[in-house]
């Protein structure tokens, strides 16, 4: 075995993972690669695992997803039932719900992995709503990381579609109820509706065709653009480094944390064995998805309770709340009751995945920003991520109303009336309300940095006055509590120029200037206290 | 008072009160709610028309009058036949504690005797059909997965896939189907109960009833198998969503607030 | 300092030294600077060597316990039958497999996770390091010289200068993809108009879908429900599932002064009217009929039609009324339909009339 090395003085390598090691660098430049990753530094806090939440789950769905792969048939040739299911014996279905029969009666541990599957997806999507909220909220989203945001949000709408597709290929009853959903949905738009839903089923719905196209897409198509997405997420994460929240000794330009090798390593690959635990425990215990309850799919059957994963839900309510709109003229039709709902609900992501390009716009703010913000210092964001997730709730509770009427005793025409309303109304009133906590909450932590913190110890003076000591505070939360910017507005400049000349403002920026107004102008932030207000009040001009 | 106000701001103030306003909520609830009617009168048995003649004008004939042939405050009962007499006074739906969209079952409060001279009034009244014998509903022998099929096309869509129940209209309900006896499951079959549509023999043969209850019974009760482990109700996307949120993404923080924790430092000294 | 922070640098660490450690320069009259990392804190494990044992033992014991973890399952995995069920509360009649194997891999993986993490708590070296950034923009030298090597090598190819090559490139470029959808094509046949039709057509018996029998008007009760499809449509066949999806009815009786939609009563038999079982919203089974207010309600959008008045839309998102059928009796004294539905069955379309 030779070991020569190109330099006469180098070290040769002595143990056998140091030379594998070398002949690893040799070809790919791995020291080069671990010079500045292996030491990396990652900020601790507990809302900085979210991701991981996420990426752990994805991985669970491709490792248990390989699995069912082995034993699910993609086919909807008729067979009638003999296995061990009795309430199923001789029963026709296709191929593909009985081989998920077969997974979850016959296949030792087939149903284990089947539930964990699930249940992953669950939590999977689940875990990027907390995880985009958590950026959204702490601003960071903001340069440089604008392009993992479009990542990650292109990941929790291609999630919700790769959902629905695994959802839709077992061919149970109400998987089949919402294959016949999206159908109709399809059916709804306008000219080309019918093609395309020919297109899609290879005939007539529900056609022998769905569920080997769904499967492709399921496990092909949607889990490689998934793939692609989370490695560029990834390597745009070590590529910026993590942010930070404001603290003593962070800053824009440093990172503080504990590094990968070995903390972070430890850390971050005993989540992964934890999620995995968590997930199994869950599954070992939790029932999800009986299909076997249900029915192989007929489209002459339903069960109440028809609904969609959580993850569809919001969709489902936007559905379920429309009024049937329908336009006829000239011998057509414009579905409009189900065409609108199919239009807003891209809408409804959209306007997320917008927002930081909508800000930057307002503040023309070119600077890279790596301290995260307090959601208090930016009332208007924060009101506006109030009022998505307001009418993101707001039409779960629409796609669940007949499990919500069953069990509150409720009518399920008084919570559609509620949602309807509701889908305009609360979202203002949670924005409205949202922005005003955050200026209280700014007003505090004013008089935090000014008067100290109250200790609520009472003390009676000598000449009886009695007064609440405050104490003061650190350096460092007086840092922290005063370390964020704040933008002003975007200005017009002078209806006339110097020479005077009227200047005209394109329509364009008059909007810009009267946004920025909102978002950064005096009635929605509260000025932080200047160094010369502290000064004055604490050297010695009266204690409150 | 003072000591009271002194403590106001206590972490577990609100907490207190949360629980004081609860416990006022349902003390008051519990309070206003209507009361049960008192019990019927146990008395021996004579012939059984007359005698059910007589419980009839007692508990029933405030609202479906004199002679069963209905006010504005029930339907004529001619015609209905003993099974519907069996089922809605059986379940404790009749006599009715008070109009409303739709008339919950509650406890029973007459003795099996005592309903059977009703039905037996009742079904002199007019021709309807008669309560079923156990052979007629008994689930022994029943096909199970005709019996599952059977549910699907005519019963899920209101019922749930396992029986668990749904929503209706402006409030009303398809009630659960776990617990209930087989007899009263074929009578609502039959007679088509407040707004459950009938599903009358000439429709739906009396063996393909109890094919339906063979089915509800292997999976719709205490002794039904739940393979994957606790069914969150078999009612389902909604709770399983709900579980997901609380049970797995809730641990997961939780955990993940532990891992970023501060370790306890050493005490300076 | 090195990219990677460096444990020499700890002296930096020293509370006072504002923004020593890579933190912009304090200014000496800002009351709110930046204080600079506070001292590192050592933890009991880091100066206790009994307590730093304790840790190990817990790790390693979790790590055991993984282990057992494992053993479990495949024992569980070998002992336990598929069709075995045990109680076990709250959960009901479970699957022992399921559980046993679950819990088992769920202690298997927790083992590893949790001791890893509580190794990396209490044994690693929990010191905070700092590391610099760098921005993301290139500097105005590269910037000028990326700028440069652009300009040679779109000169060098002449793309700018030879715009016939230029244009019938895009040319080229912009139709390649049509092939890509031209060769989509036969995903499926053209929809022509057979969302209009269904398997009804007229003397087309009714068939009750729990007996498989014709039905006969006496049959049919007031206040009862039965689902019908049309005579000769079998399970068995090849387009059963494609047929009974637009076929599927839903037959009742009401009484016939209930009826308020003239039409409505003159296309039933005595009181008994068929309508499609399939709702016009978007397609699901809709049959959640309430006798006593002839509403009937679909499970999946909550769409409300009205079944004594021409199945017209009450609530929810539907946008039309339900097709009714035709019906009336032959010779034989059954229930058969006299046409095919009025209009398209099911959900709207544009082509929809």
């Amino acid at each position: 075995m030779s070991t020569t090395t190109e330099s006469p003085t180098r070290r040769p390598a002595t143990h056998p993972g140091e030379r594998i090691a070398e002949w690893t660098d040799g070809r790919l430049g791995l020291y080069k690669l671990a010079k500045s990753n292996m030491r990396k530094i990652f900020p601790d806090h507990w809302s900085f695992m979210l991701g991981e939440v996420c990426l752990y789950s994805f991985t669970i769905l491709i490792l248990t997803g390989v699995y069912l792969t082995l034993f699910f048939h993609p086919s909807m040739n008729e067979v009638v039932y003999h296995g061990p299911y009795v309430p199923l014996q001789g029963v026709r279905m296709s191929d593909a719900y009985a081989s998920t029969l077969h997974i979850s009666f016959e296949v030792r541990g087939g149903l284990l992995i089947r539930q964990i599957h699930h249940w992953s997806a669950l939590i999977f999507i689940a875990g990027m709503i907390v995880h985009m909220m958590r950026v959204f909220f702490t601003g960071g989203f903001r340069k440089p990381r604008e392009l993992n945001w479009l990542f990650g949000w292109s990941l929790l709408f291609i999630g919700m579609f790769e959902g629905f597709t695994g959802y839709s290929l077992p061919d149970d009853l109400l998987s089949g109820t919402g294959i016949r959903f999206m159908e109709g949905a399809i059916l709804s738009t306008p000219i080309v509706g019918t093609y395309l839903s020919f297109f899609l089923f290879g005939g007539q719905f529900p056609g022998h065709d769905f569920v080997p196209r769904f499967y492709s897409v399921h496990i092909l198509l949607l889990p490689g653009i998934m793939a692609g997405l989370v490695a560029a997420h990834l390597i745009l994460i070590f590529y910026h480094k993590h942010t930070q929240f404001p603290g003593a000794g962070k800053s824009e330009k440093n990172v503080v944390g504990t590094p990968l090798l070995p903390v972070y390593m430890a850390k971050a690959g005993g989540f992964f064995f934890i999620v995995f635990g968590v997930i199994s425990a869950i599954a070992a215990v939790a029932t999800i998805n009986p299909i076997w309850t249900m029915g192989p799919y007929r489209p002459d059957q339903v069960s109440t309770g028809a609904q969609p994963d959580w993850y569809m839900g919001f969709s489902e309510g936007l559905i379920r709340v429309m009024p049937g709109w329908e336009i006829r003229a000239w011998g057509h039709t414009l579905v409009l009751g189900v065409f609108v709902p199919l239009m807003i609900f891209p809408l409804v992501m959209a306007a997320i995945a917008a927002y930081p390009f909508i800000e930057s716009w307002l503040t023309h703010d070119k600077r890279e920003h790596h301290i995260l913000d307090r959601p208090r210092n930016r009332p208007v964001r924060t009101g506006f991520g109030v009022a998505w997730l307001t009418v993101y709730f707001t039409l779960l509770i629409g796609g669940g109303n007949d499990i919500i009427a069953t069990h509150f005793h409720l009518s399920i025409n008084a919570i559609t009336w509620f949602v309807r309303v509701g889908f305009f109304v609360l979202p203002v009133a949670a924005y409205y309300a949202t922005k005003r906590i955050c200026l209280g909450l700014q007003r505090r932590d004013r008089d935090k940095v000014l008067h100290g913190r109250e200790t609520g110890i009472i003390k009676r003076l000598p000449h009886g006055e009695f007064i609440e000591v405050h104490e003061p505070l650190s350096q460092q939360q007086l840092h922290v509590l005063t370390a964020h910017a704040q933008p002003r507005p975007i200005e017009l400049g002078p209806a006339v120029d110097e020479n005077g000349v009227a200047r005209r403002s394109s329509p364009v920026a008059k909007i810009q200037a009267k946004m920025s107004e909102g978002f950064y102008g005096e009635g929605s932030n509260i000025p932080k206290p200047t160094a010369e207000e502290y000064e004055e009040i604490t050297s010695g001009h009266g204690h409150h | 008072m003072k000591k009271l106000s002194a403590r106001r701001r206590h972490p577990l103030a609100a907490l207190v009160v949360l629980l004081f306003a609860l416990a006022a909520t349902g003390g008051l609830y519990a309070a206003l709610a209507p009361a049960p009617k008192a019990q019927a009168d146990d008395s021996a048995q004579s012939l059984a028309i007359d005698e059910g003649k007589r419980l009839y004008s007692v508990g029933c004939a405030t609202c479906h009058g004199m002679n069963g042939q209905g006010s504005s405050d029930g339907p004529s009962l001619v015609g209905v036949g003993s099974a519907a007499v069996d089922f809605q006074v059986g379940t404790g739906r009749m006599p009715a504690q008070q109009p409303g969209a739709q008339i919950p079952k509650k406890k029973n409060i007459y003795s099996q005797g005592e309903i059977d001279q009703i039905a037996a009034y009742i079904a002199s009244l007019g021709p309807g059909p008669s309560i079923p014998t156990k052979e007629e509903y008994s689930p022994a022998g029943a096909d199970i997965a005709k019996g599952g099929e059977l549910f699907r096309t005519n019963c899920s869509q209101c019922h749930n896939f396992v029986g668990k129940g749904g929503a209706l209209t402006d409030g009303k309900f398809a009630p659960s189907l776990k617990g209930v006896d087989p007899k009263h499951i074929y009578e609502a079959m039959q007679t088509g109960p407040q707004n459950m549509p009938s599903f009358p023999d000439t429709t739906m043969p009396q063996d393909t009833k109890a094919d339906i209850i063979a089915y509800l019974r292997e999976v719709d009760s205490s002794s039904s198998k739940n393979p994957g482990g606790f069914t969150l109700g078999t009612l389902g996307p909604v709770p399983e969503g709900l579980f997901a949120w609380v049970f797995g993404l809730g641990t997961l923080l939780g955990i993940a607030v532990w891992m970023a924790a501060r370790t306890t430092k050493a005490k300076k000294s | 300092m090195s990219e990677s922070g460096s444990h020499n640098d700890v002296s930096e660490n020293l509370p006072g030294e504002h923004g020593a450690r890579g933190s912009e320069p304090a200014v000496k009259s800002d009351p709110f600077a930046n204080p600079g990392l506070p001292p590192h804190e050592y933890r009991r494990q880091d100066i206790d060597e009994r307590s730093a044992k304790h840790s190990e033992r817990i790790v390693a014991g979790l790590y055991t316990l993984s282990m057992l973890g494992t053993i479990a399952f495949i024992a569980c995995f070998v002992i336990f039958d598929i069709d075995k069920y045990v109680y076990i509360f709250p959960f009901g009649h479970v699957s022992a497999l399921n559980f046993s194997l679950g819990l088992t891999l769920s202690v298997a993986l927790l083992g590893i996770g949790v001791g890893s993490v509580h190794w990396a708590r209490t044994l690693m070296s929990d010191e905070e390091i700092v590391d610099e950034r760098h921005r993301a923009d290139a500097d105005d030298e590269l910037r000028e010289n990326i700028r440069q090597q652009w300009i040679t090598g779109a000169k060098e190819s002449g793309f700018g200068r030879r715009r016939l090559i230029r244009s019938t490139l895009y040319g080229a470029l912009a139709l390649v993809p049509l092939s890509s959808i031209v060769i989509l094509r036969d995903l499926g046949p053209l929809p022509r108009n057979s969302l209009a039709h269904t398997l009804w057509s007229k003397g087309k018996v009714l068939i009750n879908s729990n007996t498989n029998m014709p039905l006969r008007p006496e049959d049919v009760a007031v206040g009862s429900l039965t689902f019908g499809q049309p005579q000769g449509l079998s399970e068995a066949d090849e387009d059963f599932q494609d047929q009974i999806a637009k076929s599927a009815v839903m037959i009742v009786r009401l009484k016939p002064e209930d009826i308020q939609d003239k039409r409505e009563a003159d296309w039933g038999h005595e009181g008994i009217v068929v309508f499609s079982k399939i709702c016009t919203h978007v397609g699901c089974p809709i049959s959640l009929y309430e006798q006593q207010t002839h509403h009937v309600l679909c499970p999946c959008h909550q769409s409300t039609f009205d079944l004594s008045d021409g199945a017209r839309v009450i609530f929810g998102p539907a946008g039309h009324p339900l097709p009714q059928l035709r019906i009336g009796v032959n010779a034989d004294g059954n229930l058969v339909a006299l046409g095919d539905f009025s209009s398209p069955v099911g959900p709207a379309y544009w082509e929809r009339p």
